[in-house]
């Protein structure tokens, strides 16, 4: 870990101005993501934000029946919220299926949408990766890649967003608030938040730099069945293989998006059209344009199963 | 790099200390005030060993700097009881065997004792069915106590301990 | 004490301590985390500096130069080692590769320097300042490439690398039903909870490390050995291991770079390993390929049995022995075993839990499933009528010590309700799970070691056994203080243990499976001795001496210990050596797992539900330590089925998900409820103590049964491991 200089942020946008004023600047929240990185001097920062205790830890209704989630509500109180658990059942099961009891407690809202991804060769400093150090190559192309990405890939990098709770935001419409630090505020559409690689794997978000995470907001609640089904290696505490989100709403209309296939979470508004044709044919909209290897291949069988068992947990 | 003062409260008791910033909460336990029941298994989150309660939660310290929780509420395994005074967390540790090793299980203990809160207050896991209905179970324990790894596998033994308090605490 | 005939009726016999579920002494301790373990000594080495280990970031080739400059400049460091600076250094004898390499390299995160700082923070950081420069060298990194120059070694594990019986071609060709198929395991890490970490410092020429090791006495010669400095001056405390599995029976780097850190700055200086350096650095349980051929008659008597195994270790390492239990677990009058070893560069390979038997024993055990079936006979049926109460290679001549096989299959299938299981695959459902049972034969070989002690009584009768005996979680400290106070008539709370101190008598230490009979037997020996001495103090007859209740009683008359002591105390060192008990008698532990699982049918994900076993493992000197040992192997056998596996890239040698996240090991919600019953069986050619070891046994065939419930559950048949669920979803039907 790199020194650092640290401040503990007085507002948002004192957040946000402090963040330009110091170019090799980062926030950092429940310091779970960022800390791990930093110690293996993948993050390097040389000043520190600690945003903890702006407040922003509350989740309050929207004038239009939504909710704001403040960016620094713990990932353990977001998915405990009545609120969430009654009307967004799907953000609260994909929260509950991340990481451990400890690290929710920890891990905050917008930190967790801005988590970095698991690519073991992203994680190792001694190999080629256009992530960490663009224009080095990308050590998963033809290496280990059986846990890596097949939607929205680039020769540049194969690899995928961890989250599961941004997979449950983006089925849900989420909009992303920020503060630049000339005060500027706007709202940035789930769907536009993440990027695909493309030639910049390293630019993984729509964020400026120092622009601040102040909420995300849900729109109002769609009612019906959620299901978010997570598929691991093991039963707990390990990133989704693949996951599902998904809504059975009460008119008939449904909707999907997966963790485990992108850069971001995945989502295919033709495959939302086609839930009354069941799993198969979600998935072959879905995964239009695949492009897996062979260790990765199993992610379209696995596709379709898992949404076969998310068919059949609707029924039950 | 400026020397940061820091207070914490430690198991009852403010400390005053001053640290490199990049010194985590569990290196300053450890290295600075030598209290080192909360262990360090993998530095990087992955194994639970240096689970300690902040401010009533439990939290993994490798993850976060101590100069963080500047006057915040720290309770590691040394305040909970003694090898003399035992909690009864740790006397059901003992009496049915929920180690081996003895590491990870500093950690386990104080995630035990914070589950049976998590529980208590609501809190709902990956394995609640009914989101609005929580309930002690041992599915419960088992899927909540997974950010503690045991790598001797004390799992059966540490699910009886805990199921000993929980129903203790109930009586 | 020599250990050569048989044991008769002798004080253990009385097992009024011995035998009971005695919670761990060092219990309080753990749970209150007051044990220190080796990084935590401020109490003996105040003012530690830090040290941090680089490791190299090619798996071969060379060094051309390291340039130190910056890092030195870094604030707070005192000192960068490399191999150019250490001094010359040797070698130990159990290490395969150097353990701080330059200017050539051998593999991946091999050490190349130490930092020294005043702080943790300073020396992690002023590493990533060091600038090493290499020559990267041509590797051999593929095992499938490997096998085809694949090389006969010298011996495995003390015996032939090959042997022969019959004529197991002829007979195999003509069996009526065969079985010839071929298993692959993946190397496999031992990820224990407590990281290789040590404090070192010196006083003078001499060297003491509080180190995390399982094998004090080895320390202290490899140590030597490595510095070249006399034995003398070097002393191993390792009272406390955070677990071992194997990674810590040698000396390893943290050990040597923190001797070498500390000489340099003058002050004791600390080390552990990262854990994202721990699978690279340290060594890991290579990969296998086996080849079973079992032939058989149409109702399952063995007529042929054949293992071949291919296994890679570095240049001058050595195989991974799966095919030896092959050599003793069924009959079968012709009979093969071979074992091949390919030169790789990647990481050190070297023992894990069970070496051999854990990864032989998920071919073997898979085979025989594939063999009941293609006989339609049952699977424990088929191990039963395959048992042999002699060594099926050496002949009559050569009968085992003791062997409850069939009683353990019998008794474990009863208690797992094995009768209920559909013989079908693929029948039982429930919601979209896919339910079914497996079963296996556990066996690992029970070897001896001697083991010394010293046995004290003070004036106030307080008895304090010491030796360098090592307590990994195994229960060494609770199983030698009931001995002590089984033979000499005292309560467990009576007895201080004392462990892990190279100043104390030299013991088997813990590795193989030996430690807990070898190391109470160096106590029942000493404590023999100490009988005899006590008994003459008192003016009794030995042989007449009994001793229980504090006292020593014969002819009508008790004399409290303390007194038969005298205010002085008393202190005897002795140990058990052992003659050759385990040449004229094949000598193993027995078992058998039963395992349920749930395979969910659409995303192939696989949950243990049930597991069961029963074993016979001599005496149990405590069964609830011991059943922990147990179930905590079973645990590790489940995540070789399911889970483990150091991935290998081979482009750049080395392991690729090398830290905790990405390498999986079970956690809680992985493992349900855990049967064990342990067999009576006191095995009188072991030790005077009639025991064996358990801490090995439960992993032995546990994946195994894991693997056949699965393919019970799906009639999905996987033979390469970690079985995964895109492999099993690569087997089910359409969802
Ligand atoms: C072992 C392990 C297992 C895990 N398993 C899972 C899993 O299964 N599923 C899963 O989804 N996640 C998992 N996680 C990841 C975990 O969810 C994230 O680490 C966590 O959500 C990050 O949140 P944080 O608040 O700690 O972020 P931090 O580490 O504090 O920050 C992360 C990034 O966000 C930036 N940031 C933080 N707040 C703001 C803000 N308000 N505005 C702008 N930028 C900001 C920081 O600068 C930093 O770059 C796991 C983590 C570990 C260590
Ligand atoms: S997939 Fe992306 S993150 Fe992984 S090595 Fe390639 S560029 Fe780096
Ligand atoms: S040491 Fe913190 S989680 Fe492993
Ligand atoms: S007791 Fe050893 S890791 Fe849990």
């Amino acid at each position: 870990m790199k020194a650092f200089t640290y401040e503990r942020a007085a507002s948002p946008a004192k957040a946000a101005e402090a963040a330009v004023a110091n170019p090799g600047a980062k926030f950092i929240a429940g310091g779970t993501n960022l800390l791990d990185l930093m110690k293996l001097q993948i993050e390097t920062p040389t000043h520190l934000i600690d945003v903890n205790r702006l407040g922003l830890d509350e989740i309050a209704a929207t004038r239009d029946g939504g909710l704001r989630i403040g960016a620094l509500v713990r990932n353990t109180d977001l998915a405990a919220h009545k609120a969430v658990r009654r009307d967004y059942g799907v953000l609260s099961r994909a929260l509950l299926s991340g990481a451990s009891g400890q690290l929710r407690n920890k891990a905050t809202t917008a930190g967790n949408l801005l988590q970095r991804t698991r690519c073991p060769y992203f994680y190792d400093t001694t190999k080629p990766c256009n992530k960490r150090k663009p224009g080095t190559g990308c050590a998963a192309l033809n290496g280990f890649n059986r846990n890596m990405a097949i939607m929205g890939t680039s020769a540049d990098c194969i690899a995928t967003h961890p989250s599961d709770m941004a997979v449950a935001m983006r089925l849900l419409d989420a909009t992303v608030e920020t503060i630049t630090s000339d005060g500027t505020k706007r709202a940035i559409p789930m769907a536009d938040f993440h990027r695909l690689p493309g030639n910049t794997p390293d630019i993984e978000t729509a964020l400026a730099p120092g622009e601040f995470i102040t909420s995300v907001v849900l729109p109002k609640p769609l009612g019906g069945t959620h299901i978010y089904r997570k598929v691991r290696d093991r039963t707990s505490y390990a990133f989704a293989v693949l996951s599902v989100a998904a809504v059975f709403d009460k008119q008939g209309e449904t909707r999907f998006a997966f963790g485990g296939l992108a850069h971001k979470p995945w989502r295919v508004e033709a495959a939302d059209a086609l839930g009354s044709r069941g799993a198969a044919a979600v998935a072959e909209a879905a995964l239009a344009g695949a492009k897996t290897t062979e260790q990765n291949a199993f992610k379209i069988d696995l596709t379709q199963r898992t949404l076969a068992a998310v068919f059949a947990q609707k029924e039950a | 790099m400026t020397m940061t003062p820091t207070t914490l409260k430690v198991n009852g008791k403010d400390v005053r200390m001053t640290l490199d910033p990049r010194t985590t909460l569990l290196d300053a336990l450890r290295e600075h005030l030598h209290l080192t029941g909360t262990k360090k298994g993998c530095d990087h989150g992955q194994c639970g060993a240096c689970t300690v309660i902040v401010e009533g939660r439990r939290i993994n310290s490798c993850l976060t700097l101590a100069l963080m929780h500047d006057g915040d509420e720290i309770a590691t395994i040394e305040g909970l009881g003694s090898a003399d005074k035992m909690h009864p967390m740790q006397q059901a540790f003992v009496t049915h065997d929920g180690y081996q090793c003895g590491y990870c299980t500093p950690g386990q203990i104080c995630s035990a004792v914070a589950v049976l809160e998590e529980i208590e207050a609501g809190i709902p896991s990956h394995v609640t069915e009914d989101l609005n209905k929580v309930a002690y179970s041992d599915a419960e324990v088992r899927e909540r106590m997974s950010g503690n790894i045991c790598r001797c596998a004390a799992y059966p033994n540490i699910i009886a301990a805990i199921r000993d308090v929980a129903e203790g605490d109930k009586a | 004490m020599k250990f050569d005939q048989p044991a008769t009726l002798n004080p253990i016999d009385r097992a009024r301590v011995v035998g009971k579920p005695v919670d761990r002494i060092d219990g309080p301790l753990k749970v209150a985390g007051a044990a220190p373990y080796a990084y935590e000594r401020h109490d003996v080495a105040p003012n530690p500096a830090y040290g941090w280990m680089i490791g190299s970031a090619i798996a071969k080739g060379t060094i051309n130069s390291i340039d130190t400059t910056e890092a030195e400049a870094a604030p707070g460091v005192l000192a960068v080692l490399t191999h150019a600076n250490a001094g010359a250094l040797g070698k130990g004898n159990m290490n395969t590769a150097r353990l701080l390499g330059g200017p050539d390299i051998q593999h991946y995160d091999q050490a190349v320097a130490l930092v020294v700082a005043e702080t943790f923070e300073q020396a992690r950081d002023a590493a990533k300042l060091v600038r090493v420069d290499y020559t990267q060298g041509q590797g051999k990194f593929d095992l499938l490439v490997g096998v085809k120059t694949a090389q006969p070694p010298k011996s495995v594990q003390g015996s032939p690398a090959d042997t022969s019986v019959g004529d197991f071609d002829g007979a195999f060709k003509s069996a009526a039903v065969k079985v010839d198929q071929t298993y692959t395991t993946p190397d496999q890490s031992h990820a224990m909870m407590e990281p290789h970490a040590t404090t070192a410092a010196w006083a003078g020429d001499k060297l003491t490390v509080w180190t995390s090791n399982q094998m004090v006495t080895w320390a202290v010669k490899e140590m030597a050995k490595t510095l070249k400095i006399a034995p003398e001056n070097v002393q191993v405390v390792s009272p406390y291991i955070g677990g071992g599995f194997g990674s810590k029976l040698f000396l390893r780097a943290d050990a040597l770079l923190a001797a070498l850190g500390a000489r340099a700055v003058g002050r004791p200086v600390k080390v552990a390993l990262a854990r994202p350096q721990i699978p690279n650095n340290t060594t890991h349980r290579p990969a296998t390929i086996q080849r079973l051929r079992i032939g058989a008659t149409k109702d399952g008597v063995i007529q042929a049995i054949g293992h071949d195994v291919w296994a890679g270790d570095l240049p001058g390492g050595d195989v991974e022995s799966a095919g030896l239990q092959t050599r003793l677990l069924y009959a079968g009058k012709n009979r093969k075993t071979t074992h091949r070893l390919a030169e790789l560069d990647l990481p050190e390979g070297n023992a894990m839990r069970a070496p051999g038997e854990a990864v032989g024993l998920l071919a073997l055990e898979v085979a025989m499933d594939e063999l009941a079936e293609a006989c339609g006979v049952d699977p424990v049926e088929l191990r039963i009528k395959n048992d042999i109460q002699y060594d099926p290679e050496a002949g009559p001549k050569r009968p085992f010590s003791s062997r409850k096989l069939i009683e353990c299959l019998q008794q474990g299938a009863e208690r797992f309700g094995w009768s209920k299981r559909n013989p079908k695959p693929g029948q039982v459902r429930e919601g979209d799970f896919l339910i079914g049972m497996g079963v296996a034969a556990a066996f690992r070989n029970n070897m001896a070691m001697p083991s010394g002690a010293r046995v004290a009584i003070d004036g106030k009768g307080r008895i304090t056994v010491s030796t360098d005996m090592t307590d990994i979680g195994t229960g060494t400290y609770t199983i030698i203080a009931q001995t002590a106070a089984e033979l000499l008539g005292v309560n467990v709370s009576d007895v201080t243990v004392k462990l892990g101190d190279s100043s104390f008598p030299a013991s088997a230490g813990s590795g193989g499976q030996w430690g807990a009979n070898s190391s109470t037997a160096g106590v029942y020996a000493t404590c023999m001795t100490l009988r005899g001495m006590l008994a003459q103090k008192a003016g009794f007859n030995a042989e007449d001496a009994l001793f229980e209740d504090g006292m020593i009683k014969a002819a009508g008359k008790a004399i409290p210990l303390r007194d038969a002591v005298g205010r002085e105390g008393i202190s005897v060192d002795d140990k058990i050596e052992f003659g050759d008990l385990t040449e004229r008698y094949a000598q193993a532990t027995f078992g058998a797992h039963f395992c349920e699982v749930a395979v969910d049918r659409f995303t192939g994900e696989v949950h243990v539900r049930r597991m069961g076993g029963a074993f016979a493992a001599g005496r149990i000197l405590n069964p609830k330590t011991a059943r922990s040992q147990v179930i905590g192997a079973m645990t590790m056998g489940v995540g070789a089925a399911l889970m483990e596996e150091l991935v290998v890239d081979k482009r750049f040698g080395y392991f690729v998900n090398h830290d905790m996240a990405e390498y999986h090991v079970p956690v809680h919600a992985d493992i349900p409820e855990q049967d064990v019953l342990f067999l009576d069986e006191l095995d009188d050619k072991s030790s005077p103590m009639k025991a064996k070891g358990v801490g090995e046994l439960g992993i032995c065939g546990a994946g195994a049964a894991v693997a056949n419930a699965i393919y019970n559950a799906t009639g999905v048949r996987l033979r390469d491991y970690p079985m995964t669920l895109d492999k099993v979803i690569g087997g089910l039907a359409k969802a």
